[in-house]
């Protein structure tokens, strides 16, 4: 009722709007166009630019389309044995690192929220006061190094199983099931395994849904651990590192301007042509277009997390 | 009571004495079974990573065992503040997060105030998602991306070039030049999160009564003095409770972009502490003074953490009720 009233006394006043109403709507989204445009741009600037042939490429100029179209530096990464097997890596390592951290949270998330529960309180504070300190870089790395995890796969896993996070949005969620659900439950006989997995997991779904592209975007954005604990095994890398490691050689080779051409050129005597600028264009573009392809879609499911997150959290 | 069916609810021992801790332990044991290996992990990965601030006070050998060093006392802190590196490190990891900070709450609230105007519902939405868009890319994507627009070929150097306010030839290498850094740092942390930034302040708008609004339109404010007057009063809550809340991220400068976008040439301007920890530890191995300066980072914010904490919520009750 009232919010009618609202939008009918704003569309009196849009006809009764000033003049300056008008200029400032008018300045209004052209700034926002132009902010989408500022925001857009580098993407649309590095697609074109995988796009075009390299040796094009190096003359400069390209902005929003390709000069030259091919499809050559796509198919030249993806020759790379080594990119084909990051890729897997990195589909690997979303997909089994979001169902078990998704898994494990609502478990230990649902014990959590188990009222008449003994060890409710100490299982909550363990985990939240690890919100507030962390043993830092050397000492994890040491651990790590002690378990035998380096040039494991599972060291992109378990060290970051569970999040606080995850947890208490979870628990929040529980928290808001009817209790009388879990009642039902336990007169039929279920116990607190067939209870969490039949009940509680099917009901959870909208949040684990918000969990798992949390954690399915953390995943695949990882690079560090692949950094620090498996840069010497080659066949553990992911995209991100490969990406990451042309840029650390982009920014070697960038000390002079004539330094970058030498390397960009030297790329000329192959009759197959590539380029440093881009290969990094389309490694780019490979590394991060799951993201913006499926992210339009979900947007409304990480904005939920988000609020869900800063109200509780 | 041995046959009570496991996890029921209190109310059953109610009847008899009440059940002692290891009874109830027990009749939850399926609960337990669902905890303890989380509980272990937990231990394992979060909590005995602490023991290794014990290397900040110790001439620390990793071929020894952990339990077969040298002892140093506060040698390695005392070190610390007299280096010069970890001193500009310092620096850089608080004018950075400062620039973070101020950038980060001018532009959120300016763009959430913008959105906030627009009544076209579908731009709206276009508008969000765009600018949500960036905060879900990596680092690395993010860092390849301003790389290439700041190259000498890129494209700020050629609307620079357009304009004519420089010749070509006379390119600017944006990432060579150190005291840049800083406002290029700042600039591209709000270039991929500012949208996201939003989020908050737009929900803390959607609270804001409207019949303000209309009040304030028939007593013939305008838009900017209706923004000005109502929307901002309306959100300030939220704006002293997330600043007091950032205090406790002061020494949360960010690790990724400062590593992705450093090099040589603007290494003074660039390195932050965590950065300062993996070379002086992962690299060049001398593990002691990086836990140390580890270790200082994170005691600093744990504090700061827990004031910042303590006073948002005396602020946060205060201004709701």
């Amino acid at each position: 009722m009232s919010a009618a009233s609202t939008s009918k006394a704003k569309k009196t006043f849009r006809r009764y709007s000033s003049r300056e109403d008008r200029i400032f709507d008018i300045c209004n989204y052209t700034f926002l166009f132009i902010l989408m445009l500022v925001t857009l741009y580098p993407f649309i600037n590095t697609l074109a630019v995988s796009l075009n042939q390299a040796t094009d490429s190096i003359r400069g100029g390209i902005t929003v389309f390709p000069r030259a179209f091919t499809f050559d530096n796509y198919a030249y990464i993806f020759k790379e044995n080594s990119v084909m097997h990051a890729t897997m890596i990195s589909v690997l390592r979303s997909v089994i690192g979001t169902v078990l951290t998704v898994f494990c949270s609502a478990m230990v998330a649902y014990t959590m929220s188990r009222q008449e529960y003994v060890l409710r309180k100490f299982v909550t504070i363990a985990f939240i006061l690890t919100m507030y300190f962390n043993g830092g870089l050397i000492p994890n790395y040491l651990l790590i190094r002690e378990l035998n995890l380096i040039g494991t796969f599972s060291v992109y896993i378990i060290p970051g199983l569970i999040g606080v996070f995850n947890l208490i949005i979870i628990r929040s969620f529980i928290d808001g099931l009817p209790e009388s659900i879990i009642e039902s439950a336990r007169i039929d006989g279920a116990g607190e395994y067939t209870t969490f997995m039949r009940i509680i997991l099917p009901l959870c779904v909208p949040v684990l849904a918000t969990v798992a592209l949390f954690t399915a975007v953390y995943q695949w954005n990882s690079w560090f651990d692949v950094f620090l604990y498996n840069s010497s095994y080659p066949n553990l890398s992911t995209l991100q590192y490969e990406l990451q490691k042309i840029l650390q050689n982009s920014n070697a080779s960038m000390t002079s301007r004539t330094a970058a051409d030498a390397f960009a050129s030297s790329g000329n005597v192959h009759a197959n042509t590539v380029t440093p600028l881009s290969i990094r264009a389309t490694m780019t573009i490979v590394a991060s277009v799951p993201i913006i392809m499926v992210y339009p879609f979900l947007q409304k499911y990480f904005v939920k997390g988000m609020m869900v997150g800063g109200v509780k959290g | 009571m041995e046959n009570t069916p496991v996890g029921t609810s209190p109310l059953k021992t109610a009847a008899g004495k009440p059940a002692g801790f290891w009874t109830k332990l027990f009749r939850q044991r399926s609960l337990v079974y669902m905890s303890i290996p989380f509980l272990i992990w937990l231990f394992v990965f979060k909590y005995v990573p602490l023991w290794g601030w014990t290397i900040a006070f110790q001439d620390f050998k990793p071929a020894r065992g952990l339990f077969d060093q040298q002892w140093a006392g506060l040698k390695h802190f005392e070190f610390l503040f007299q280096d010069e590196r970890f001193l500009r490190v310092l620096r850089n990891t608080l004018a950075m997060s400062f620039i973070n900070l101020v950038l980060g709450f001018v532009t959120a609230i300016g763009l959430a105030l913008l959105l906030n105007e627009v009544r076209h519902i579908v731009y709206k939405r276009v508008v969000q998602t765009v600018s949500y868009l960036p905060h879900f890319i990596s680092w690395v994507v993010a860092a390849s991306l301003v790389q290439s627009t700041l190259s000498p070929d890129g494209t700020i150097n050629q609307l620079l070039l357009w304009a004519g306010i420089i010749d070509k030839g006379n390119e600017i290498l944006f990432l060579g030049i150190g005291e840049y850094f800083w406002g290029l740092f700042g600039a591209a942390s709000v270039w991929k999160d500012v949208g996201w930034n939003t989020i908050v302040y737009l929900a803390a708008m959607t609270m804001i009564d409207p019949a303000q609004y209309e009040a304030a339109e028939i007593d013939g404010a305008s838009r900017l003095q209706r923004i000005w007057y109502i929307t901002l009063p309306g959100i300030k809550p939220v704006i002293i409770v997330l600043l007091i809340m950032q205090i406790g991220y002061l020494l949360e400068a960010g690790f990724e972009p400062q590593y992705l976008l450093g090099n040589g040439m603007n290494v003074d301007y660039s390195e932050v502490i965590d950065i300062f920890v993996l070379k002086y530890g992962i690299a060049q191995g001398n593990f002691s003074l990086s836990v140390a300066a580890g270790m200082f980072k994170t005691v600093v914010s744990f504090v700061l953490l827990f004031a910042a904490n303590h006073l948002a919520k005396r602020m946060g009750e205060a201004r709701l009720f």
